[in-house]
């Protein structure tokens, strides 16, 4: 699989360390409650087909990248910086 | 035997081998199986149920028949194919899956018990009683059944990897592939060829057809020469593209030194990874046999192999030559050997249409039934209508049709789609993405079709790339219609071999069909079909139109099973080239690494680092000796020890303070310049990540140093917070660990030994408990912080790496002068338990900071990260297990780490468990064992006894729960 760092280019997924849902990135306030913190850190999503997860460029430039991808098919739909992908 | 006048070898060029043994003699350019047909032998293996004598089946890397073991000791190989096998000066090639000896297997005994091994025989037969499966059933089937055997030493050989990158990767050098590559060289993009046999041209060097006039071969050689001389083209002969992954990626694997004599630093295989823009496959086809009674025995070989030895290699497999076909392509091996002055005796044609030939005779709508021969071919039996009559012959080549490879279009899931026309699959377009079948594997049987296929998907490649193509220069060839009828399984008595590397015949197949193992998956599971080294490319398309047929359902129905990679065997040791012994775990040593060993210290690894046990001293004679004396070193003089394996993390910027505010659970961007803090930090879950003190060296500029363990996980942590929580936030990191080495001076006298190689003295006053900054160590500019991990007054001193090695000589002489010196991993571990200072032992993921009582360090203050989650009430929760200390209260003075806790008259079982045991030591200092450990309700059972069970050593002891600071609780030493 090749993923396409958006500081680096396209890059073998041995050099990336993959974290999970881009979920993460939507942290809730400290007062959400107890559901809205559930969700963000325990509860995810399995699906067929399109996925966007959080890959750390660990063996390259160390930035963290929103992978958009289609977990049937495999293709690489998308990449940005964590920090310019937005909640 | 070599015939005159044919071959592509120099005849000059003799290469001497063993097999079996016995020495032959070759041409440079033979495969094994070239070799052994020149020289008249025709029996190399037995099969692997029945140990029926077999020999050589095929030409190429799909051979199921003729594995050989080659080489010895730790080089061995075995389930060579015999096909692919180059000889060499000094290779020795043995059979496999015989005793005493090829000729007389006693084991062969099987074939004639047949009846009762039918499919499914183990599954039925070996059923009771339950335990005899593992000790009499399995390893009595093993020895009787199997392939070769592995040698039981470690691999000698050496394996390499690689990776290469191109615009356009073609997927064999045959006519499609030769042409693909022209095309896409003479366009000038950058171009992989790859071909997995020593010699490209695929079979062009099998066959007499002519391009533009010349011989096919010549044709392969004049295009090899242009592309040789083509800047932007790298062939790569003796590479097997094995498997197909996605974005492009391809798994190769080259052959290195396979073909000649071992030789010193020389790797056998490399494995490649590709990552190509575009493919072409252009694979090309592999012939299937036909199903018909004892169509097995040495002799009896696909018509395609039979032409390639004859045309390639000038060997005819024998003398009296027949053929069994059921179509026109056959024909042309016929015609070759008559051309060659090799006898035809007959050519057996399915087809009543079949066409006639003025060399040879042909008997149309006639099949062969049966065949004869101890260990190899003498007759076969000939049907034609209702007659039969014996053929005196000693090779028979047959072909019920070519199966175009599709395999690697099918490794992204793809599955081939049937073709009537030429009754066999073809790839889906489109099933591995960028990837373009050209030629055979397409099903373009005539050399002028593979020509243009190869060509047209070049420069449709080309044009996707960007790429302007050539003006089309497209040679003529032969460009004959491929006819075929359906003739897969010849009707009639006796076991008619479907898979001959399985021993799975027609009968068995029905069978499956018949028990309702009608899904093709399931039949190939329940009858071993196109399992082992060749995945049955001679033999599913055959098996499942039989299933099909068993069913009465079509082909395209019935389906293929699933083609996995890698198209040909793999070594695991060359997928794993790179990763063994030190590849696996590299080493990562300190400055201090050389001076530690000199002085003897045994070394312990602390992840990829190793770290000094102890250092042992004249007259001692176990560690615990050494580890005692280090502690009381410490406690009463001076120890130096290396802690430049911590995490160092450089962390600048206006908003450095803020972001170290959000991961830590503590204040830090209220902490003065000069100034050190113990840090906690928290995972969002609540639970704890690490801990570690953080300087603040500038009013901009932290330094935060991890756990060893944990150096990795924060970096990326911190650059997740920063980068996905708040990028806004102007801060940046990088990682100084091996910048900086670091040394611990702690003891009582450690101000006395830092005063005597810093270039300025240390003021009291300047230097209290967790005070850091800039000092000068013997004339380099270094670090100097006061902490301590061992409850001592001491410091850590930091010089960049290039001088950890002089430094740490120079501390460790003045130590020993003040009557200190070096202490190790186990004097440390020693140090903080009797201080009850935690490590990765205590928070080691299930821990919160209220269980190693550090709840007070969450900030009320500030949102930070796992703050919300900490709070749940079940990780608050005063029944949770808590850190405590622990110390011996019985006759039994041992407590060991990984020992559980119970009540005292509590039974040591999993229901009454009320905590653990994390680390633990003999106290040099309080004269006996200190421990930590979690226990329920701990802190408030301060002064109970517990009872200490570990199952695994064998130790129970009672304990009593102190508080886990065992020695100078006031912490006077530390501040002193």
């Amino acid at each position: 699989m090749r993923i396409t760092c958006p500081l680096c280019g396209e890059r073998d997924r041995r050099e990336f360390y993959y974290k999970g849902a881009a979920l993460a990135l939507d942290r809730p306030e400290p007062d959400a409650g107890a559901e809205a913190w559930d969700e963000h850190v325990f509860l995810r999503d399995n699906p067929a087909g399109e996925t966007r997860d959080l890959w750390y460029h660990a063996d390259g430039c160390g930035a963290w990248i929103v992978v958009t991808r289609d977990t049937v098919s495999h293709a690489v739909l998308e990449t940005r910086l964590a920090g310019e992908a937005g909640a | 035997m070599r015939v005159a006048g044919k071959g592509l070898l120099d005849r000059s060029r003799s290469v001497p081998f063993r097999f079996d043994g016995v020495r032959y003699a070759g041409l440079e350019g033979d495969t094994l199986a070239s070799a052994l047909l020149a020289n008249g032998v025709r029996l190399v293996g037995r099969s692997f149920k029945y140990h029926r004598p077999r020999g050589i089946l095929t030409a190429g890397s799909e051979e199921p028949n003729a594995l050989v073991t080659v080489g010895t000791g730790g080089r061995r190989t075995p389930n060579t194919r015999a096909t692919v096998q180059e000889i060499h000066q000094g290779l020795e090639a043995r059979s496999q899956n015989a005793w005493p000896s090829l000729k007389h297997d006693l084991l062969s005994l099987n074939n004639l018990a047949a009846p009762f091994f039918g499919a499914g025989f183990y599954y039925k037969t070996f059923m009771w009683p339950k335990a005899f499966w593992e000790r009499i059933y399995e390893p009595a089937i093993r020895r009787a059944a199997g392939l070769g055997a592995l040698s039981g030493e470690p691999d000698a050989d050496r394996y390499e990897r690689a990776f290469a990158f191109c615009d356009l990767l073609v997927i064999g050098a045959g006519p499609a592939g030769l042409m693909a590559a022209l095309v896409a060289g003479r366009a000038g993009a950058d171009v992989i060829l790859a071909d997995e046999e020593a010699r490209m041209g695929g079979r062009l060097l099998a066959e007499t057809e002519t391009i533009e006039g010349r011989p096919g071969h010549e044709w392969a050689e004049a295009a090899l020469a242009e592309l040789a001389a083509t800047e932007n083209v790298r062939l790569m002969t003796r590479t097997t593209v094995a498997g197909a992954y996605d974005q492009g990626t391809f798994a190769a694997l080259e052959r290195v030194g396979h073909h000649r004599a071992p030789q010193e630093g020389l790797p056998v295989e490399c494995f490649w990874r590709i990552v190509a823009k575009r493919a072409v496959l252009a694979a090309g086809a592999l012939e299937r046999p036909i199903a018909f009674a004892d169509n097995d025995r040495p002799g009896i070989m696909t018509a395609g192999a039979v032409r390639a030895y004859l045309n390639r290699w000038g060997v005819s497999p024998g003398r009296r030559v027949s053929v069994f076909a059921n179509n026109d392509d056959a024909h042309r091996t016929a015609r070759d050997m008559v051309k060659a002055g090799v006898d035809v005796v007959a050519v057996i044609d399915s087809r009543a249409d079949a066409p006639g030939s003025d060399l040879f005779e042909v008997h149309r709508g006639a099949h062969v039934v049966g065949s004869a021969g101890r260990l190899g071919l003498e007759a076969i039996t000939l049907r034609s209508g209702a007659a039969e009559h014996r053929v005196e012959t000693d090779c028979l080549a047959m072909s019920g049709g070519w199966n175009p490879s599709v395999h690697l279009s099918c490794h992204m899931n793809g599955r081939p789609v049937w073709r009537e026309d030429i009754v066999s699959f073809v790839p889906t377009p489109g099933a591995v993405p960028g990837m373009v079948a050209a030629g055979a594997c397409n099903g373009a049987f005539s050399t002028q079709a593979c020509l243009r296929e190869g060509a047209e998907a070049a420069r449709g490649a080309l044009e996707e790339l960007g790429i302007k193509p050539p003006k089309p220069d497209l040679p003529m060839a032969e460009d004959t219609e491929y006819r075929i009828a359906p003739l897969w399984a010849v009707a009639g008595k006796g076991r008619a071999w479907l898979d001959f590397q399985n021993d799975v015949t027609v009968k068995d197949v029905r069978q499956a069909a018949a028990e309702n193992y009608r899904s093709v998956e399931h039949m190939k599971r329940y009858t071993t079909q196109g399992m082992a080294t060749d995945q049955g490319k001679s033999s599913n398309v055959a098996a499942l139109a039989v299933l099909a047929d068993a069913t009465g359902r079509g082909i395209p129905e019935t389906g293929t099973t699933t083609f996995r990679p890698p198209y040909s065997p793999i070594a695991i040791a060359a997928l794993g080239a790179g990763g063994q012994g030190k590849g696996f775990a590299p080493e990562r040593l300190t400055t201090s690494h050389k001076a530690s060993r000199e002085r003897g210290a045994p070394m312990i690894e602390a992840g990829l680092w190793y770290r000094p046990s102890y250092f042992p001293a004249p007259g001692e004679s176990n560690w615990r000796q050494s580890c005692d004396r280090e502690v009381t070193m410490v406690r009463a003089a001076v120890g130096i020890c290396d802690v430049s394996t911590l995490g160092k993390i450089d962390i600048q910027g206006p908003d450095a303070g803020r972001l170290l505010d959000f991961v830590y659970t503590n204040m830090f961007s209220t902490l003065k310049v000069g100034r050190v803090r113990y840090g906690l930090m928290l995972r969002e879950d609540g639970y704890v990540m690490d801990d570690g003190t953080t300087a603040r060296l500038g009013e901009d500029h932290y330094l935060m140093t991890t756990t060893t363990a944990a150096a990795g996980e924060v970096m990326r942590h911190l650059d997740f917070v920063h980068q996905g929580l708040r990028p806004e936030w102007d801060v940046r990191f990088a990682s100084v660990s091996e910048q900086w080495a670091q040394f611990a001076v702690a003891g009582p006298k450690s101000r006395d030994l830092l005063n005597g190689v810093l270039d300025a003295p240390l003021e009291a006053d300047d230097w209290p408990f967790m005070a850091c900054g800039a000092v000068r160590v013997l004339g380099v500019a270094g670090r100097l912080f006061r902490i301590s991990f061992s409850g001592e007054h001491a410091y850590e001193l930091a010089v960049p790496a290039r001088y950890g090695d002089s430094l740490f000589r120079a501390l460790v002489a003045r130590a020993e002068g003040m009557g200190g010196g070096a202490y190790g991993m186990e004097a440390l571990n020693v140090l903080r338990i009797e201080k009850g200072l935690i490590t990765h032992a205590e928070i080691h993921g299930r821990t919160t900071a209220f269980d190693i009582g550090m709840g007070r360090m969450v900030s009320a203050k500030k949102d930070c990260i796992g703050k919300t989650l900490s709070q749940r009430p079940g990780l608050t929760d005063p029944e949770r297990e808590r850190l405590v200390g622990l110390k011996p209260a019985g006759a039994v003075k041992l407590i060991t780490a990984g020992g559980h806790l119970f009540a005292q008259d509590a039974a040591p079982v999993r229901q009454n468990d009320q905590g653990y045991v994390t680390s633990a030591g003999f106290s040099s200092t309080l004269g006996h064992v200190v421990a930590l450990g979690f226990l329920r309700r701990g802190p408030d059972r301060i002064g109970e006894v517990v009872k200490m069970v570990d199952h695994l050593r064998g130790v129970e002891t009672l304990c009593e729960v102190v508080d886990p600071v065992f020695f100078d609780p006031e912490g006077g030493r530390v501040r002193g």
